[in-house]
C-alpha cells in the first residue's frame, strides 16, 4: 500500500519523479542476481523442476548402487507399483490446488473397490454395470465431500476427516472384513492388472489408464477455463469470487472429480491385487498427499500441477524399490521419504517468497 | 443481542424479549430433562441386564478378520455360558489408548473379567494391574503380555512354533535343493508376532538366527532379503516384486500371514515364476486354506482364534462362579491353543493335516 504523497494543497503540484527506468538490460545491473535468487525465480516459474531434479538424481544414484535398477523390467515395475497411488494423488492434486485437502482418498478408493466387487459377485450384476455403479458411488462420495465443504462451509480437513471414518466404517460393514477373490469376479474388473508389452516395458492397462488421466487433467488444468478457475480459487478464494468466478461450483466440481478418480483408482487396485480387500490401503491417503507435496504443488493452494504429482509418486516408488535393491533396511525407507517431504515443503515456502 | 431484535416484525420489543426468554427457558429445561433421562437410562450396560455377569473382549482392531472371527467365537461362547459380553477395539494396530479406556470402562461397570489381545504388550500392563487389583480376571489372547504374568492367564498361539513348523516343512519340501529365501514381514516395528514367526521359520529351515528377538540380523547367504507388507495383499505384492528384482532366483517365500501371501503370489504370477516358487504362511483363515488347496500357498500354520475366545470366556464364567483361576500349559507361561500344519504335500517326519480337515476347522 503506497502512502499518499499529496500535500495539503492537493496533488496539483507536479512532484519531480525519478527518471523512468533505463532499458530493461539495465535491470540485472541494479538488482541482486545471486545464483540463489535466480534459482528461486526459475523454480517459481516452473514448480516441477525441483522434483524432476530429485527424481533424476535418485535414478542415477540407485542405478549406481545396483545395476539391476535401471533395467526396463525394473523401471516398468516401479511404474506399476506407483499406479494406484498416482491415480489417487491426481484427485488429491485437484483438491490441494484449491487449498483444500482430502483425507478420505484412501477410504473412498477401498470402499469403492469393495462395492464394485460386491455388486459383481453377491448382487450378480454384469461386469460393466457393476463397474459403472462403482464409479457412480465413488463419485457420489466425492460429491458428498464437496457439498459439506461448500454448503456447510466446513474446512476440508475436518470434513474429510469425518468422511474418512464414515466410509471406512461402512467399508467394514459392507465387506464383513472379507476379501473377494478376483476369480469370482468378471474379467472386466481385474482387467486393469493385465499386462501389455510396450517397447521393452511391461505396462499394465491400469498404468496406461493412469497416464491417459494425467494427460487429460494436465490439459484441463492448463488450457481450459475450469483449470484457470481452479488455480484462482486456490490462490485466493475471495479474490476469485469477487472476480466473478463461481467458487462454490469450482470446489464442488473438484471434490466430485476427485471422487471419480478415486473410484478409477479402486478399479486399478482390484487389477493389481486380483481381489478386492477391505484391509488394504491403510496409508493411501497419506501416500497420495506425499506424492502431491513432493511434486511441488503447494499445500496452500494455487500453485503446482499434475505433472509434479506424477513425479512425486515416482520418487516414492523409486526410493522404495531402489533402497530395497541397495540392501538398505526397510525402516530407513520411511525415514528417507520423511526427509524428502520436509525438504519439499521447505523449498515450497522459500519459493513463495520470491519478489516479483 | 443486537439492536435488530428490538425492532422485530412481530411487534413490541417487550413481547420479543419475553419470547426469547421463554425460548431460552424451554431450551434449558429440555437440556436438563435430557441429561436426567440419560443419567437414568445410560447406566443400563453397567448394572448388567439382570444377573448375568459381565465379560469384556478387547481386540486390537475390529476390522482384521482374525479379530472379527474371535469376536464371533466369544459371542457364541458367551451365549452358551450365560454371560453378557461387551466388546471393544482399538482403531488400528498399536492403539493402546483405546484399550486402556476399555479396561477402565469395564472396571467401572463391574465386569467380572475380560479377554484382551494387547496392542502394546508392555504399555497395557499398568491397566491390567489396576484391573486385577479391582478383582477382575485378566486373560490375554493371541499375544502374551510383557511380562507374561501380568495377565492371570494367556491363551495364545505359540507363534514361534507356527513359524518353526512351516520352516521345517519348507526344508523337507526343498529336499536339499539350494534355497533362495525371501521373507515378507509385517512392518518395521518388530512386534512380537512378527519376530517370532520370522525367526521360528528360519530356525525350522536350519538357518542360524543369531538373536531370536531381532529380525534381519542373520548373515546366511540363502536369505535374499526382508521386506514389509503391513499384512495385506498390496504390501505383499510390492514387497515380493522388489525382492524378486533383487534376486530373480528366489524359490522360497515366507509370509507373515495369508493376505500377504496372496499378494506375493500375484507378483510371482506376473513374473511368470508362480510354479517354481514355494510360499509358506501362518494363519489358517478359510481363504488361506483355500489357497493351500489351490496350490497358491504350499503350507500354512493354522491358529485357532475361536478356541482362544471360547477357552477365555469359559475361564471367566468359571471364575465368576466359584473364583477358580485357569492353569497354564506345561513348560510355558501361557496356554497353548495349538497350531496345526495344513498342507496337501505332507513331508515325512512332520505331522500335518490336509486341506479337507483345514476347510472344516478354518476361521473366516
Amino acid at each position: 500500500m503506497s502512502s499518499d504523497t499529496g500535500g495539503p494543497g492537493g496533488g496539483g503540484v507536479a512532484v519531480a519523479e525519478p527518471a523512468p527506468d533505463p532499458a530493461p538490460q539495465g535491470f540485472d545491473q541494479r538488482h541482486d542476481t545471486s545464483l540463489l535468487l535466480r534459482v528461486q525465480h526459475v523454480l517459481h516459474a516452473q514448480p516441477t523442476l525441483g522434483p524432476l531434479a530429485v527424481l533424476v538424481i535418485a535414478v542415477v544414484a540407485f542405478s549406481l548402487l545396483n545395476e539391476r535398477f535401471l533395467s526396463a523390467a525394473n523401471l516398468g515395475l516401479v511404474l506399476q507399483q506407483v499406479t494406484v497411488i498416482a491415480v489417487l494423488a491426481l484427485g488429491q492434486t485437484l483438491v490441494i490446488l484449491t487449498a483444500g485437502i482430502d483425507l478420505s482418498a484412501g477410504a473412498i478408493a477401498v470402499f469403492s473397490s469393495i462395492l464394485m466387487a460386491k455388486l459383481a459377485t453377491d448382487a450378480g450384476l454384469p461386469g460393466p454395470l457393476a463397474l459403472l455403479l462403482g464409479f457412480v458411488l465413488g463419485t457420489g462420495m466425492g460429491l458428498a465431500n464437496g457439498l459439506l465443504v461448500t454448503l456447510l462451509k466446513l474446512p476440508p480437513f475436518i470434513v474429510t476427516l469425518g468422511t474418512l471414518s464414515i466410509f471406512f466404517s461402512l467399508n467394514s460393514v459392507v465387506s464383513k472384513s472379507e476379501t473377494i477373490r478376483g476369480s469370482a469376479m468378471p474379467g472386466l474388473l481385474t482387467w486393469t492388472g493385465d499386462v501389455i508389452r510396450v517397447g521393452g516395458f511391461n505396462l499394465t492397462y491400469g498404468s496406461i489408464i493412469m497416464l491417459v488421466l494425467f494427460a487429460a487433467f494436465w490439459y484441463s488444468l492448463r488450457w481450459t477455463a475450469w483449470g484457470k478457475h481452479v488455480y484462482a480459487t486456490g490462490d485466493d478464494v475471495e479474490a476469485a469470487r469477487l472476480a466473478g468466478i463461481r467458487t462454490d461450483r469450482v470446489l464442488l466440481s473438484v471434490y466430485t472429480c476427485a471422487g471419480a478418480l478415486y473410484a478409477i483408482g479402486a478399479w486399478v487396485l482390484i487389477g493389481r491385487l486380483a481381489s478386492a480387500s477391505p484391509n488394504v490401503g491403510a496409508e493411501y491417503n497419506l501416500d497420495s498427499i506425499t506424492a502431491v507435496v513432493l511434486g511441488g504443488t503447494s499445500l496452500f493452494g494455487g500453485r503446482g500441477g499434475v505433472v509434479g504429482t506424477l513425479i512425486g509418486a515416482l520418487i516414492v516408488g523409486v526410493f522404495r524399490n531402489g533402497l530395497q535393491l541397495a540392501g538398505v533396511q526397510v525402516v530407513w525407507q520411511g525415514f528417507a521419504i520423511g526427509l524428502l517431504v520436509l525438504a519439499a515443503v521447505a523449498i515450497d515456502q522459500w519459493i513463495r517468497k520470491v519478489k516479483a | 443481542m443486537t439492536s435488530a431484535t428490538v425492532n422485530t416484525v412481530a411487534g413490541s420489543p417487550l413481547r420479543a424479549l419475553r419470547r426469547s426468554r421463554n425460548l431460552r427457558f424451554a431450551g434449558v429445561a429440555s437440556l436438563a430433562a435430557a441429561l436426567a433421562l440419560s443419567a437414568c437410562g445410560g447406566d443400563d450396560a453397567g448394572s448388567g441386564s439382570g444377573d448375568q455377569p459381565i465379560v469384556g473382549l478387547i481386540t486390537k482392531t475390529d476390522t482384521n478378520p482374525f479379530f472379527v472371527k474371535m469376536k464371533e467365537g466369544a459371542q457364541q461362547a458367551a451365549r452358551e455360558q450365560g454371560v453378557e459380553l461387551q466388546t471393544f477395539a482399538g482403531k488400528q494396530d498399536g492403539d493402546n489408548e483405546a484399550q486402556v479406556q476399555a479396561i477402565e470402562n469395564l472396571i467401572s461397570s463391574g465386569a467380572k473379567g475380560f479377554l484382551i489381545t494387547p496392542s502394546d504388550s508392555k504399555a497395557i500392563v499398568p491397566s491390567l494391574d489396576k484391573a486385577r487389583q479391582a478383582g477382575l480376571l485378566v486373560i490375554a489372547l493371541d499375544t502374551p503380555t510383557d511380562p507374561a504374568d501380568a495377565a492371570d492367564a494367556t491363551f495364545a498361539t505359540d507363534n514361534y512354533q507356527a513359524g518353526l513348523l512351516i520352516g521345517q516343512w519348507a526344508k523337507a519340501k526343498l529336499a536339499g535343493k539350494p534355497a533362495k529365501i525371501a521373507l515378507l514381514d509385517l512392518d518395521p516395528n518388530g512386534v512380537s508376532v512378527d519376530v517370532q514367526r520370522d525367526q521360528g521359520f528360519l530356525e525350522g529351515f536350519g538357518v542360524d538366527v543369531k538373536d531370536k528377538t531381532r529380525i534381519g540380523d542373520e548373515s546366511d547367504p540363502q536369505i535374499v532379503g526382508h521386506d514389509v507388507t503391513n499384512g495385506a495383499e498390496d504390501g505383499g505384492r510390492t514387497a515380493m516384486e522388489n525382492l524378486l528384482q533383487k534376486d530373480p532366483s528366489i524359490n522360497l517365500v515366507y509370509t507373515i500371514n495369508e493376505p500377504a501371501a496372496a499378494g506375493a503370489y500375484q507378483a510371482l504370477k506376473a513374473a511368470g515364476r508362480e510354479r517354481d516358487v514355494t510360499i509358506v504362511s501362518v494363519d489358517g483363515g478359510c481363504p488361506g486354506v483355500d489357497n493351500v488347496k489351490n496350490g497358491i500357498i504350499g503350507a500354512t500354520s493354522m491358529q485357532f482364534p475361536l478356541k482362544m475366545a471360547q477357552l477365555g470366556i469359559e475361564s471367566i464364567a468359571k471364575f465368576a462362579n466359584d473364583g477358580t483361576k485357569p492353569e497354564t500349559s506345561e513348560g510355558k507361561d501361557f496356554t497353548d491353543t495349538g497350531v496345526e500344519l495344513i498342507t496337501d504335500e505332507p513331508q515325512s517326519g512332520l505331522t500335518s493335516k490336509d486341506t479337507a480337515w483345514g476347510t472344516q476347522n478354518c476361521w473366516g
